[in-house]
C-alpha cells in the first residue's frame, strides 16, 4: 500500500491549483504603480565596431522617458565568472570584461548596446527602432568556427584578449603520459569524433524583470526570471553596481522553468534597475521570444573527440577525450565550470577503468554565450562515453549490454575513487541494468523487429548507462577547483505560536514542486499534517540565504539543510517538554508529533510544545530562550551519484530517414524518493529535452553569425506527437551515504542519460538493416542527416 | 483609440484599444487576466490559448477588434462556480500534468476544445491535437494521461502502466 501522505508519498501539488486556475504570479503578471516600459537595441551584426549610438530623435520621440547606452553604463561593474579554471600551463583563464550593455563594439547578434524605457511598450519598441536605424556599426567579420577562432588569433571577439582561447584545461594532467602509453600498447582502440549539438534551453516563460528604486530608503527592488534570487544579488550588489547587499532584494516570484538558462545574472536587470533610478519610476522589461532565442545562455556546443582503449574482450583500459567548448561572446557566470568540471569528472562514467584523461579547449566566438543547461556537462560525457563504447562494441563484435556489465563499478568497490577525482559514494549498477532489460522487454526485441521489418522498417535499440555528479557542492572541494562561491545551503523553520510551520528555503521551485515536496518533508519529520507546512522560497528579503535550484541540488543540499533545522527544533523541543513534563531532557522521546517520557504515558503534542515556546509561563527561561525558529546551514561531504540504465527503441523509416521512437526505458537510482508522482515527472521532462537533443534541436549560426534558427519555426522543438509514453522506475534506489535524507537528486537524469541511447538505437537500427558503413551520425539525428547516411 | 465590446468568461466587458492591440493584451493588460499567457511572437507556442466563441484561439494572433461582440473564454473561466478545479483541470492535478505551470492555461484550454470536438480521444489524437502547445518541463507524457483520463478512459490501460 503506497503511503498517502508524507515522506514517500504521491502527494499532488499544492501549487498546482493557481498555476490551473490562471493564478499563477509570473513576474510579467506583475504590474508596479507608475511602471514604464524597457526595450532594447540589439546587435543585428555578430560583430561590429560601434561607430555611433543616435539616441537624440529617440530621446524626443513620444513618451520615451529615457535613453540608456552602453557608454552610459561603462563604469559600471562587469558581470563576473563564478568560476576561475587555470590552463594546463597554469595561467588563469582570460575574463574579459562582460559589461551591462555593449560598448565600442557588439559581439554577437542579440547584443545589447542601448535601451529606451517609455510609458507604454508600444512607444520602447518604436524609439528602439528608430536608434537601430540611425546608429552606426561598422561590421567586423564574424568568429564562428571554433578551430578558425583558435587558429586565427588576430581576429579577436575581444580585443584584450591575446587570441580566442579562454582556457586549454587538463584533467587529471598527471594522468596524462599514464593515459597516452595505455592507449599505445592497448590490444584496441575505438576512436569516435562527434559534436555535441548547441541548444536553446527554451524555459516556456521568458526572462523578465522589473527594477524599483526607493529615493526615500535608498533601497533597490529586482523581480525577475530567476532560479536563485540571492546569488543574482550578490552578482548586482558585489559585482556589477556596487551596492550594499542590504539594499537590494531580489525577488523571483513564480518562474516558467529554467533549465539553467536563469541561474544566470543578465544585462537586462541590471539596466532596469539604473534606469529606475534614474527615471525614478519603476522599469519593466519582458523578453520576446526571439530574445530569448538570440541572448539567453545556451547549452552544449562541444566538438569533441572520444577514444576508448580496451582489450578483446572489451574490457576498458582508458578514456582519452579532446573536446572543444564554445563559450560564446561573453563568460557567463558558470560558463568556466561547465564543460571542466562538470564534465572532465564524469569521464569514467559508471565503470572501472585505470586511465582517464581530458583536454578542454574553452573558445569564445560571436554567438550568444553559453552556459549550464539541464545536466551541464555530464551530458557532454554521457554522450561521449556511451557512444564510443557502442562504437567499440561493434568494431569488436561484442554485446553492448554484456561490456557495461563487466566494466561496471560493483557494490563490493564503494567508496569508489575514480581516476578523475570523483568519490562515488554508493550505487547499483547492475541493478539499474537489470531491471531495464526487465521493463524494456530486451529479450522480445527480436519479435518485434521482426514485425517492424515487416512493414519495411528498421528497428533498432539503444543503450546508455549513466552516471552523474549532483548534489552542488562540497564547498571546500568547489574552492580547490576554482569556484567563487560556497555551494552549501540554508532554511529556516519557523514554527508559528499556534503551531503552523513556516520553511524558508535557499531552493527554488520553478515547476520541481517544492512547496509540495518539501511540506512533506517538514511534516513528516514533525509528525504533523502537510497542511500545516508553507513552504516561502524567491524573496531574498524573506529567506535566510540560499544557493538556489539546478545541478540537482535542491533535495541534496537545501532539503539537508531544512531537515538538520528541523532536528534542531525537534532538540528544543525536548527542552521544553523535559520541563513542562518535569524529566530530564535524555528521557525524552519524539515521535509521531508527541514528546515523550520514555515508558510512560506522560506526553506534550508538538503543539503544545510550540504555544509554550511563545507563552512561556511554564518555561525553562532561565536556560533556554522562548520561541520556536531554528536556522540550519548544511554544507555537503561529497557531491551525490544518481545513475541509472536507459534502454530506447526506435524505427527508422529507410525510404525517408525519420525515426520515430517506439519505447523508451529509464531505470535509475535516485537514491530515497520523497514523491514518486514528482520524481517520475522529472524524468520525463528530462527524457523529453534529451530526445528533442537527439532528433530534433539544433542551433544554427551561419559563417557570419546570423542566427538561423531564432524562432519556434526555425528551431524544433519537441512536440507531443515526437515522443512516447516514457516507463520510468525508481525502485533500485541506493541511498546516498552521506546527507540525512539519502537522496541523490532527479532533474537532470533524463536529459543525461537519454541522447545516446536514442543514438545508439539509431545506428543499431542502420546497422541490422544492413547499412554496415554507418558508424556515427551527429545530433540531431534529422531524417536529412539519417536519409544521408544511407544513402552515402 | 477605440472602444471594444466582448463576454469574457460570462460576463460583459469593455475597454479602449489600439488597432494594433492583441487579444493576449487587452486581456492580460485590459482586464488583468494574466492566466492567459504569452511565451512566443509567432504563434507557435500556444500557451495564450484562449476560446473564442467556442473555437480554440492563439490570442496573441488576434487582435482585440477582432473579437468584438465574441463571446471568450479564458483559463479563469474554467473553474467550477465554487472556484474548485474543473474536471479536466482537475485530471492535470491528478496526473501531474504540469510542472512550472506557463503553457498550462493554453494546454488547458487547447485540451478542452479537443474534447468538446471529440470526446474520447486516442492516445495518437491527443498527441496530435497538441501539437500547437509547446511544454519543456513534462515530456508531454502526464499531459496525454490527463487529457485521456479527462474523458473517462482508462489511462493505465493506454500508457501501459
Amino acid at each position: 500500500m503506497p503511503k498517502d501522505y508524507g515522506i514517500g508519498a504521491s502527494t499532488k501539488r499544492r501549487e498546482d491549483i493557481r498555476f490551473l486556475s490562471g493564478l499563477g504570479n509570473y513576474t510579467d503578471d506583475i504590474n508596479v504603480a507608475g511602471q514604464s516600459y524597457a526595450a532594447f537595441v540589439r546587435s543585428t551584426v555578430a560583430h561590429g565596431k560601434i561607430k555611433k549610438v543616435a539616441t537624440e530623435a529617440a530621446k524626443a520621440m513620444p513618451g520615451v522617458l529615457g535613453v540608456f547606452t552602453g557608454e552610459d553604463f561603462k563604469d559600471v561593474g562587469s558581470n563576473p565568472a563564478g568560476w576561475l579554471i587555470h590552463s594546463r600551463d597554469g595561467s588563469p583563464m582570460h575574463e574579459p570584461k562582460r559589461p551591462v550593455l555593449a560598448y565600442g563594439k557588439v559581439r554577437h547578434v542579440g547584443d545589447a548596446y542601448a535601451c529606451v524605457v517609455a510609458e507604454t511598450l508600444q512607444q520602447a519598441k518604436d524609439a528602439v527602432q528608430r536608434i537601430a536605424d540611425e546608429s552606426e556599426i561598422d561590421e567586423l567579420p564574424a568568429i564562428v568556427d571554433m578551430a578558425q577562432a583558435l587558429a586565427n588569433s588576430a581576429n579577436r571577439v575581444h580585443d584584450e584578449m591575446p587570441g580566442n582561447q579562454v582556457f586549454d584545461w587538463g584533467w587529471i594532467e598527471d594522468n596524462r603520459a599514464k593515459t597516452d602509453e595505455a592507449f599505445a600498447s592497448a590490444p584496441h582502440v575505438t576512436t569516435l569524433e562527434l559534436v555535441n549539438n548547441r541548444l536553446v534551453p527554451n524555459a516556456m516563460e521568458p526572462r523578465a524583470s522589473i527594477g524599483e528604486f526607493n529615493h526615500g530608503t535608498g533601497d533597490w527592488k529586482l523581480t525577475t526570471t530567476s532560479q536563485n534570487p540571492h546569488v543574482t544579488r550578490i552578482l548586482i550588489a558585489a559585482f556589477v553596481l556596487g551596492i550594499p547587499e542590504n539594499k537590494l532584494t531580489v525577488v523571483a516570484p513564480d518562474v516558467g522553468g529554467g533549465f539553467g538558462s536563469k541561474i544566470y545574472h543578465y544585462g537586462e536587470e541590471a539596466t532596469v534597475l539604473l534606469a529606475a533610478k534614474a527615471l525614478r519610476r519603476p522599469v519593466k522589461w519582458v523578453a520576446e521570444r526571439s530574445e530569448s532565442f538570440m541572448t539567453d545562455a545556451h547549452g552544449r556546443d562541444h566538438v569533441t573527440k572520444i577514444q576508448l582503449a580496451c582489450d578483446k574482450q572489451g574490457n576498458f583500459i582508458a578514456f582519452r577525450t579532446e573536446t572543444m567548448a564554445n563559450v560564446g561572446a561573453y563568460l557567463s557566470n558558470f560558463a568556466p565550470v561547465t564543460p571542466t568540471f562538470l564534465h572532465g569528472t564524469l569521464m569514467a562514467g559508471p565503470y572501472k577503468v585505470p586511465n582517464v584523461y581530458v583536454n578542454v579547449k574553452a573558445v569564445m566566438t560571436n554567438t550568444a554565450p553559453v552556459d549550464a543547461y539541464r545536466g551541464a556537462g555530464r551530458p557532454e560525457a554521457t554522450y561521449s562515453l556511451e557512444r564510443v563504447i557502442d562504437k567499440m562494441c561493434r568494431e569488436l563484435n561484442l554485446d553492448p549490454f554484456e561490456v557495461r556489465r563487466k566494466n561496471f563499478v560493483t557494490t563490493d568497490m564503494f567508496p569508489y575513487t575514480t581516476p578523475v577525482a570523483l568519490v562515488y559514494d554508493t550505487g547499483n549498477y547492475h541493478a539499474t541494468l537489470d531491471k531495464a532489460m526487465e521493463l524494456g522487454d530486451v529479450a522480445g526485441f527480436e519479435k518485434r523487429r521482426a514485425e517492424s521489418a515487416k512493414r519495411g522498417k528498421l528497428r533498432g535499440m539503444g543503450l546508455s548507462t549513466w552516471i552523474e555528479a549532483c548534489g552542488i557542492a562540497p564547498s571546500h572541494l568547489v574552492g580547490m577547483l576554482g569556484s567563487r562561491v560556497g555551494l552549501y545551503d540554508a532554511a529556516t523553520v519557523r514554527v508559528n505560536a499556534t503551531g503552523s510551520i513556516s520553511v524558508m528555503t535557499g531552493a527554488h521551485s520553478h515547476g520541481q514542486g517544492h512547496e509540495t515536496v518539501f511540506a512533506q518533508i517538514v511534516a513528516d519529520k514533525l509528525g504533523i499534517p502537510d497542511s500545516s507546512v508553507e513552504i516561502v522560497h524567491g524573496d531574498t528579503s524573506k529567506i535566510p540565504f540560499g544557493m538556489g535550484s539546478y545541478g540537482s541540488r535542491s533535495l541534496a543540499v537545501c532539503g539537508s539543510a531544512m531537515t538538520r533545522a528541523v532536528d534542531k527544533i525537534i532538540a528544543k523541543g525536548k527542552k521544553i517538554a523535559a520541563h513542562m513534563l518535569e524529566a530530564a531532557e535524555s528521557d525524552i522521546t519524539f515521535a509521531d508529533g508527541k514528546f515523550s517520557v520514555a515508558g510512560t504515558d506522560k506526553a506534550k503534542t508538538f503543539g503544545e510544545i510550540a504555544f509554550s515556546a511563545y507563552v512561556p509561563h511554564n518555561y525553562p527561561l532561565e536556560t533556554l530562550e522562548p520561541g520556536l525558529e531554528e536556522t540550519a546551514f548544511y554544507d555537503p561531504a561529497n557531491f551525490t551519484y544518481p545513475a541509472g540504465a536507459y534502454i530506447c527503441e526506435v524505427e527508422v523509416d529507410p525510404d525517408t530517414g525519420k525515426v520515430d521512437i517506439c519505447s523508451f526505458t529509464c531505470a535509475d537510482d535516485f537514491g530515497n524518493v520523497m514523491n514518486p508522482m514528482i520524481v517520475e515527472g522529472q524524468v520525463h521532462g528530462g527524457v523529453g529535452q534529451g530526445i528533442g537533443q537527439a532528433l530534433l534541436e539544433n542551433t544554427v549560426y551561419d559563417e557570419n553569425g546570423q542566427l538561423l534558427t531564432g524562432s519556434y519555426m526555425d528551431y524544433a522543438m519537441p512536440r507531443a506527437d515526437d515522443v512516447p509514453f516514457y516507463t520510468v522506475d525508481a525502485s533500485c534506489a541506493t541511498p546516498c551515504t552521506h546527507n540525512p535524507l539519502g537522496v541523490k537528486g532527479c532533474g537532470e537524469a533524463g536529459a543525461i542519460g537519454s541522447p545516446p541511447a536514442v543514438v545508439n538505437a539509431v545506428i543499431d537500427a542502420l546497422q541490422r538493416g544492413g547499412h554496415k558503413n554507418v558508424t556515427h551520425i551527429d545530433m540531431p539525428v534529422s531524417p536529412a542527416r539519417v536519409w544521408s547516411a544511407i544513402n552515402a | 483609440m477605440t472602444k471594444v465590446t466582448m463576454t469574457v468568461n460570462g460576463k460583459a466587458v469593455s475597454g479602449e484599444v489600439e488597432g494594433r492591440t492583441l487579444l493576449s493584451a487587452f486581456l492580460r493588460e485590459g482586464l488583468g487576466l494574466t492566466g492567459t499567457h504569452v511565451g512566443c511572437d509567432t504563434s507557435q507556442c500556444g500557451a495564450c490559448v484562449v476560446h473564442v466563441d467556442g473555437k480554440a484561439v492563439k490570442s496573441c494572433t488576434m487582435f482585440a477588434l477582432d473579437a468584438a461582440g465574441s463571446t471568450v473564454k479564458t483559463i479563469e473561466g474554467m473553474n467550477n462556480p465554487d472556484g474548485s478545479l474543473g474536471t479536466l483541470q482537475q485530471a492535470f492535478q491528478n496526473y501531474h500534468g504540469l510542472q512550472c505551470g506557463f503553457c498550462t492555461p493554453g494546454m488547458v484550454m487547447s485540451s478542452a476544445a479537443l474534447l468538446a470536438e471529440n470526446p474520447k480521444p486516442t492516445e495518437a489524437e491527443v498527441r496530435h491535437y497538441l501539437e500547437g502547445n509547446i511544454c519543456r518541463c513534462t515530456g508531454y507524457h502526464n499531459i496525454v494521461k490527463a487529457v485521456l483520463a479527462a474523458s473517462g478512459q482508462d489511462v493505465p490501460a493506454v500508457a501501459a502502466e
